[in-house]
C-alpha cells in the first residue's frame, strides 16, 4: 500500500515536473524567435568565411555569446591572434557575472548541482525573462521552468546555426536583419509591466540606457553595459525605497 | 586544430563569469541592502541593454530601431501577449526598411 502510494506520488511530480518544464520553453518562445534568425545568420556568415560547420556548431554550442561569437568571425577572417579573440570575448561577455549574481540570487534555493548547469544558460535574454518572471505570492522559482526556458533557448541557438552552415548556398546572410529588433522588442515587452506597476522603475531604466549611451562614447560595448548597469542599479536602490 | 583551442579559450571565458557567482554566492550571506540591489540590476540591465543597442538595428539610420522600440513600448503598454510585442516591432522594422531604404 505504501509503496504504492509513493509509487503514485512519484508519478504526479514527475508529469508536474514535466508541465513545469514544458511551461518554461513555452514562455521562452519570444527568445527562440529572436535567437533562430541570428543563429541561422551566424550559421550562414561563419560558412562563408571559410569555418567548417562543425566548429561553427562547436562554438555556438560551447561559447553560447551571440556578439562574441560575430566578433570572433571577423577577427578569425583578419586573422587576429587567437588570445586577443579569447580576451576581446571574457571582456564583452564580463557582464554575465552581474546578470549572473542578480538571478542567482533569486534562484537561491535550489541545489548547487542544479545552479551550476543552469548557469551556463545566463544570457542577456533568459536573464533578463527570468528576472522579470513574477512568482505569485513569493513563490520561489522553480527549477524545471528555469530548465525549460534555458534549454529552449539553448537549443534554438545550436539548431539554428547547424540550419544556417548546411543551407548556406540558399539563405542570404542577411536573413535575420529585420529580425533582430524583436530581442529589443521583448525586452521592452519585459519592462512594460513593471515600469507600469511602478514608474520608478522605468527612472532606473532610462538613468541606466542614458549612462550606458554615455560610456559608449568612450568604452566598448560590453564594458558600457557593465558600467551602467552598476552604477545605475546602485542609484536605483536610493530611488527605489523599502522594499 | 588552433581553432579547436580557441573555441576552447572562448567556452571558459564565458562560462565562468556565468558560472563564479553560483559558487560565490553559496557561501555568503547577503545583507538586506545587497538583496535589494540584486533585485534593481535587472531593471538597470534592461535599460543598458535597450539604449542605445536599438538604434543600430539598422547601421546609419537610428530612427528606424527607434521606431521599431516605440512600437515595441506602445504594444506591451496595452498588455498585449509578448509575441505580439516581438512581430509587431518586427513588422514595422521590415516596412520602414521597404519603404525608406
Amino acid at each position: 500500500m505504501h509503496t504504492q502510494a509513493r509509487e503514485t506520488n512519484k508519478f504526479y511530480e514527475s508529469t508536474n515536473n514535466k508541465q513545469i518544464f514544458l511551461n518554461g520553453a513555452k514562455t521562452a518562445m519570444p527568445i527562440v524567435i529572436g535567437y533562430l534568425p541570428i543563429a541561422i545568420s551566424f550559421g550562414v556568415i561563419s560558412s562563408q568565411t571559410g569555418i567548417p560547420m562543425l566548429y561553427a556548431a562547436l562554438m555556438s554550442s560551447m561559447v553560447y555569446a551571440g556578439a562574441s561569437q560575430f566578433m570572433a568571425l571577423n577577427m578569425l577572417a583578419i586573422d587576429v591572434l587567437g588570445i586577443e579573440i579569447i580576451l576581446a570575448t571574457l571582456i564583452l561577455n564580463f557582464r554575465h557575472f552581474i546578470m549572473s549574481m542578480s538571478l542567482t540570487s533569486k534562484i537561491q534555493h535550489l541545489p548547487l548541482k542544479w545552479k551550476i548547469p543552469l548557469s551556463f544558460g545566463i544570457t542577456d535574454e533568459t536573464f533578463a525573462l527570468l528576472s522579470m518572471e513574477q512568482n505569485e505570492e513569493n513563490k520561489q522559482m522553480k527549477g524545471f521552468f528555469v530548465a525549460g526556458v534555458m534549454l529552449a533557448s539553448y537549443s534554438s541557438w545550436t539548431l539554428g546555426t547547424i540550419i544556417g552552415g548546411m543551407l548556406s548556398m540558399f539563405i542570404p546572410p542577411s536573413v535575420g536583419a529585420s529580425m533582430s529588433i524583436g530581442l529589443y522588442a521583448m525586452f521592452i515587452g519585459l519592462l512594460m509591466p513593471a515600469i507600469k506597476e511602478n514608474f520608478k522603475v522605468g527612472a532606473i531604466a532610462i538613468i541606466s540606457g542614458v549612462l550606458c549611451y554615455l560610456f559608449n562614447l568612450f568604452l566598448n560595448s560590453g564594458w558600457a553595459i557593465v558600467m551602467a548597469t552598476l552604477i545605475g542599479s546602485f542609484m536605483g536602490t536610493f530611488i527605489v525605497k523599502g522594499e | 586544430m588552433e581553432l579547436f583551442f580557441i573555441i576552447l579559450g572562448m567556452a571558459l571565458v564565458t562560462f565562468i563569469p556565468r558560472l563564479l557567482p553560483v559558487l560565490i554566492m553559496d557561501r555568503l550571506t547577503l545583507s538586506p541592502w545587497v538583496k535589494k540591489w540584486l533585485k534593481t540590476i535587472p531593471y538597470a540591465a534592461l535599460g543598458a541593454l535597450i539604449f542605445p543597442g536599438i538604434l543600430s538595428i539598422e547601421a546609419g539610420v537610428p530612427f528606424i530601431g527607434l521606431a521599431g522600440g516605440i512600437v515595441a513600448g506602445g504594444i506591451a503598454f496595452f498588455k498585449l501577449h509578448i509575441i505580439y510585442v516581438v512581430f509587431g516591432s518586427i513588422f514595422t522594422v521590415m516596412l520602414m526598411k521597404f519603404f525608406l531604404l
